[in-house]
């Protein structure tokens, strides 16, 4: 720990260390099973080894019930790849995080994602009593605390090991009012993110719209941001993201080149439609991400392929971002 | 003021079990104004527990009373008298005028005939929304006047969650956005601000954590406290 201290690491993650030295970071997820097979998880990360920094795990996504992400991080560990534990305010008090970030860091985290949580009308249990103790903001602002301060929320001590985390938040350039959304990061990288993950893009005018303001807000030179994207899996995929999910917005341009991508392949033909659906979601996603790069302020990217972990490595690597560096 | 709305019937009628002889009682406030609980609706629910335990072959003797407010001593203590002839009462009142009576009068047992649901206001003519969930450290004053604690769906303090779009809240398009009104509102008042402080965690020991809460106003008690 001292060791790090004296590096100046805030928590020494191999995510910390790439963004510090200056890489175009890149990060993945992984979404845990919903039962306890520890090989959905070695399989997954055997997929994402090397061609992502850290992977997120997602804790309880979509207010789905999953294997937690703190044991999903431990097996990912143990296949070599380097976890970014996600903690959102939905299912837990101030207290059961804490404990939770202890053992954590306890059992080799380094990096943490604070979210406050998809509601739990979305997921498989609408009845049950959502906590948000804390919000997002509050969260960060502990965990920092915990780190930077040695001590708990409540103000007492923490005895021993401190855990240093590499925080993460949020941050969605295409929720409302559209105004807040970079007042509303700069709340986060006051209360102590160092590094941001962004919602899905599909809307690169928006995005650049959104970090022109937070770089004349000088945000981008006190916290990374890496942008999120993902590569469609089908133009209903498409759709649906742009019609029903709340918080994002999908440019047309997008959809009809997925409409178009299956465009004399009979119906029938559900492979061919699902290669061929594939095949531009991926190059989609390339092209995101090199015209994502160019925008000042971007430090690394996010990719989200849930259930779909298999596009990250074309991905990254049509993009020009392989091999990984490594930083000592 | 509180807003209720009734139990469906049938779970009336189950609530009432075999009682043979039921008083039911009404209250002239809150549920009177929302039209849960009030001297008509005691009168139009006793005639449908008339008609229906009629038809279900055991019929059941209803009388009816309304009181102004059900939720103090002064206005229910007349009602103790006639208590002794019925099974139960089956009170219209919010939960804490059921609790009244059964306090009150402990020999009787009273039902609840409404499900007690929010503290809000009438939108408009037939429709009620919740305002305050009485979380016992008023905040307004931080937010705009607009109350994030009982009308956003997560109870944020320091903005939006990213599931705010187009003014609605992700969890119904059919809800505003707690934070896009406070938004919207500050910008007009030139109060943004407040929005950009960093909001500490909420004291909620103040809220509903801690069993019942009291307040005890020593200048306004009548017996001096030992
Ligand atoms: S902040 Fe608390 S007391 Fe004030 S309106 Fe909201 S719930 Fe009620
Ligand atoms: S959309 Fe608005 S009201 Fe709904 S949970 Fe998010 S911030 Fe709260």
């Amino acid at each position: 720990m001292a060791e790090e201290r004296a590096n100046g690491y805030k928590s020494g993650s191999n995510l910390e260390k790439i963004l510090r030295a200056g890489h175009f970071a890149v990060t993945a997820e992984l979404g845990p099973p919903q039962g306890a097979d520890p090989e959905d998880i070695l399989r997954k990360a055997r997929i994402l080894k090397g061609v992502a920094d850290a992977v997120n795990i997602t804790d309880n996504q979509t207010a789905i019930v999953r294997m937690s992400s703190i044991a999903s991080g431990v097996l990912a560990m143990s296949e070599g790849l380097e976890p970014v534990v996600q903690m959102t305010c939905r299912d837990r008090n101030r207290l059961a995080i804490q404990a939770d970030l202890l053992g954590a860091y306890a059992l080799g985290m380094r990096n943490l994602l604070c979210l406050t949580g998809d509601h739990q009308s979305f997921g498989n249990h609408p009845t049950a009593k959502n906590v948000h103790d804390l919000d997002s903001v509050q969260l960060i602002r502990m965990v920092k605390d915990m780190r930077d301060e040695g001590c708990f929320q409540c103000g007492d001590a923490i005895k021993g090991v401190v855990p240093r985390f590499f925080i993460g938040a949020a941050a969605n350039p295409f929720g409302d009012p559209f105004e807040f959304r970079p007042y509303r990061l700069a709340k986060k990288v006051a209360a102590g993110a160092d590094f941001i993950q962004t919602q899905l893009i599909y809307d690169i005018p928006r995005f650049r719209e959104f970090m022109k303001r937070v770089v004349d807000m000088g945000l981008h030179e006190k916290v990374y941001i890496l942008a999120g994207v993902g590569p469609l899996k089908s133009s209903g995929a498409a759709r649906y993201m742009r019609d029903k999910v709340p918080g994002m917005i999908v440019r047309d341009e997008y959809v009809e080149r997925m409409v178009a991508a299956i465009k004399g392949i009979p119906k029938e033909d559900k492979k061919a439609r699902r290669e061929a659906w594939r095949k531009t979601g991926i190059q989609i996603c390339i092209e995101q991400i090199q015209e994502i790069r160019e925008i000042e302020g971007v430090a690394g990217i996010h990719i989200m392929a849930i259930e779909w972990e298999e596009a990250v490595r074309p991905i990254v690597e049509g993009a020009g971002l392989l091999p990984r560096p490594t930083v000592e | 003021m509180i807003v209720a709305e009734q139990k469906p019937l049938a779970e009336i009628m189950e609530l009432l079990g075999d009682a043979r002889k039921v008083l039911v009682v009404g209250c002239g406030t809150c549920v009177t104004v929302c039209f849960a609980g009030g001297e008509k609706e005691v009168g139009i629910l006793a005639s449908a527990l008339r008609m229906m335990s009629k038809l279900e072959g055991h019929p059941m003797e209803v009388d009816e009373a309304t009181v102004q407010r059900q939720c103090e001593w002064e206005y229910i203590d007349p009602l103790e008298e006639r208590l002794g002839e019925y099974d139960v009462v089956l009170s219209l009142a919010c939960g804490i005028g059921v609790q009244a009576m059964n306090e009150r009068f402990p020999d009787t047992l009273t039902l609840p005939g409404l499900n007690t649901t929010f503290l809000g206001l009438p939108e408009e003519q037939g429709v009620w929304e919740e305002r305050c969930q009485a979380c016992g450290d008023c905040i307004l004053g931080l937010t705009a006047g607009i109350c994030p604690i009982a009308r956003c769906s997560k109870q944020l303090l320091n903005g939006p969650c990213g599931g705010s779009q187009n003014g609605v809240c992700e969890v119904d398009p059919d809800i505003p956005c707690a934070w896009q009104l406070i938004w919207e509102r500050a910008v007009k008042l030139g109060r943004v601000d407040q929005l950009l402080e960093i909001q500490p965690p909420k004291d909620w020991s103040k809220s509903r954590d801690g069993g019942p809460r009291k307040i005890v106003r020593e200048d306004l008690r009548l017996v001096e406290a030992e």
